[in-house]
């Protein structure tokens, strides 16, 4: 099979998914446990490696930008500098490239092991649908973990920048803060939290239609677990510049 | 359909699983080529075939998790062919399946596994735990109720498969090899336990094996319950015709053999009279 044909195949196979996922929604029986248990293991689980990132990426921001500034006598923008790169793309994009790793693997491994020891076929035989029980929590908790989780990266990224700001290069803190409140808009806020809320979709339904459709044994499981953190990933960067040029055409009015 | 009809367990009623001319290939290896069969309500048939005859595919298809590619798979009187998910969900609240491999969940306890479909049906905490431990008493694992699926042994996780389909009553049970690797006396539990499935709660079945005991028991012994409401199992003798029991063999793709037990092991076929001997 060719790739495009293979890439149709698969378009296919998400877009199925997701219809049915759409229909469970309606349909009783809904599954909040599911839900609120995925949203502790998804979310209060990738906290720690998400802030982490986070951190260390607004403290390098300033590290390498810091000498630039200074040197065209800028240094008090380097708030603003810091919190508009992390808040439009690199807290939404490393945390979903994280989220992507840790929990799209862990999602696609669990539903392809249950394929290939037919739990799946189990579960349809004793009447409930694997989509609603199983994808639907998963790709509800990813769709409000990874926002909160984007504003944690934000948080910390900002924390993290003024820490090496004032401790490196003796950045007075006010200056920092003030310079962060002013350099931020409301727009960059709302497509800080409107992108991940995308993300957290695509990692959601690349993982879990990899998952199902596992064949081929415990060999199957892996090749699916690569497949979904390296077809999410990718998507999550592609959509990610997309998007980026679509929210500043909807929030400076003109389009194209 | 007329009330007298659906208790008519002999007659002309119309049959809890019928399959009509079915046919399904995987990509270009064909499985089933013009499959034709019935099993009567209450009436236990057993499958016979060698490895990879499509026994396993047959059951798939009776619960909708394969469709063929053409002809048609009937249910209680209902064609799976056009019914949707939602259709599908309530065909299989009527159907228990008993896994080759078992399939527990294996991230659930034996308790959870076994109370599946009652907590699934949002059934009362009570009444699923009497339930279950009457499951679990059935095949006699009262002990592993709190483990994991991990910590059993092969043939005491069949065992809380088998538990797992029979809760929540169902009028049809699939069984796919159910004894296979069980040692003797656990495997005739097994038998005693669909041979009273079949006499005493009307059950029909579907009891794929390989093992010529296991036809040996369901087609010659049958349940009663005497006046203490104890059961015993019987050796037929002039009860014969009470036996609800029908034999089946699959081969390359298509029946060879259907009808009783007698006549399969009368049968002069060379094929059928290997797989009954072994040589
Ligand atoms: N998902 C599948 N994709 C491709 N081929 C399959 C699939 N499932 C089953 N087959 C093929 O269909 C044939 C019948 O399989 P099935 O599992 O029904 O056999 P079986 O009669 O149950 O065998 P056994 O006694 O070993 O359990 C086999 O040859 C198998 O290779
Ligand atoms: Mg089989």
């Amino acid at each position: 099979m060719n790739p495009f044909t293979r890439f149709l195949f698969e378009l296919q196979g998400v877009t199925d998914l997701f219809v049915r996922v759409v229909r469970g929604l309606t349909k009783k029986p809904r599954y909040f446990d599911e839900i609120i248990r995925q949203l502790d293991l998804i979310g209060v689980g990738s906290a720690g490696i998400v802030i982490l990132t986070g951190f260390f990426t607004g403290g390098v921001l300033i590290l390498q930008a810091y000498p630039t500034l200074q040197y065209y006598g800028a240094q008090s923008n380097a708030g603003q500098g810091v919190a508009t790169s992390l808040i439009r793309e690199l807290g939404p994009v490393l945390s979903a490239l994280m989220v992507a790793g840790r929990v799209g693997s862990a999602i696609s491994a669990e539903l392809g092991s249950m394929v290939v020891s037919q739990q799946i076929e189990a579960m349809r035989a004793l009447g409930t649908s694997p989509a609603r029980k199983l994808v639907t929590p998963r790709l509800v908790a990813l769709i409000i973990a990874l926002p909160l989780l984007t504003v944690a990266a934000d948080l910390f990224g900002l924390i993290g920048g003024g820490l090496v700001a004032n401790l490196v290069y003796g950045l007075d803190t006010t200056v920092y803060v003030t310079s962060v409140r002013v350099g931020v808009s409301i727009n960059d806020l709302l497509g800080g939290i409107f992108k991940p809320v995308v993300f957290g979709f695509i990692i959601g339904i690349v993982s879990c239609h990899k998952g199902l459709s596992t064949t081929g044994g415990t060999v199957g499981v892996g090749r699916s677990t690569t497949s979904a953190v390296v077809v999410s990933s990718v998507w999550v960067i592609i959509v990610d510049f997309f998007l980026s040029k679509i929210l500043q055409q909807f929030f400076t009015g003109t389009m194209f | 359909m007329t009330p007298e009809s659906s208790y008519n367990l002999n007659g002309n009623s119309t049959p809890a699983i019928e399959f009509r001319d079915v046919y399904l290939a995987f990509d270009d290896q064909v499985i089933l080529e013009g499959v034709n069969f019935s099993v009567k309500r209450g009436e236990t048939k057993l499958v016979l075939g060698g490895s990879g005859t499509g026994k396993s595919t047959v059951i798939k298809l009776i619960l909708g998790l394969l469709r063929p590619d053409a002809g048609s798979v009937i249910v209680d009187g209902e064609d799976l062919s056009d019914f949707d998910d939602e259709d599908l969900r309530r065909i299989r609240k009527k159907i228990g399946m008993v896994f080759q491999e078992g399939a527990l969940f294996d991230s659930l306890s034996v308790y959870e596994n076994v109370a599946y479909r009652l907590t699934e049906e949002k059934v009362p905490a009570d009444e699923i735990e009497h339930e279950v431990r009457r499951m679990l008493q059935f095949v006699d694992l009262e002990d592993a109720i709190d483990k994991m699926p991990a910590e059993l042994s092969g043939g005491m996780r069949r065992r809380v498969g088998i538990a797992r389909a029979l809760v929540g009553n169902p009028s049809i049970v699939l069984f796919d090899e159910p004894t296979a690797g069980l040692d003797p006396p656990t495997a005739r539990t097994i038998c005693e336990l669909a041979i009273k499935l079949r006499d005493l709660e009307e059950v029909s079945s579907i009891f794929v094996t390989h093992e010529m005991n296991n036809l040996e028991y369901l087609s010659s012994e049958y349940a009663i319950v005497d006046n203490n409401g104890n059961v015993h199992f019987e050796e037929d003798g002039e009860f014969l015709c009470m036996l609800n029991t029908g034999a089946l063999m699959l081969k390359d793709g298509e029946i060879i053999f259907d009808g009783s037990d007698r006549a399969l092991l009368a049968a002069d076929d060379p094929y059928i009279r290997r797989f009954i001997r072994g040589k």
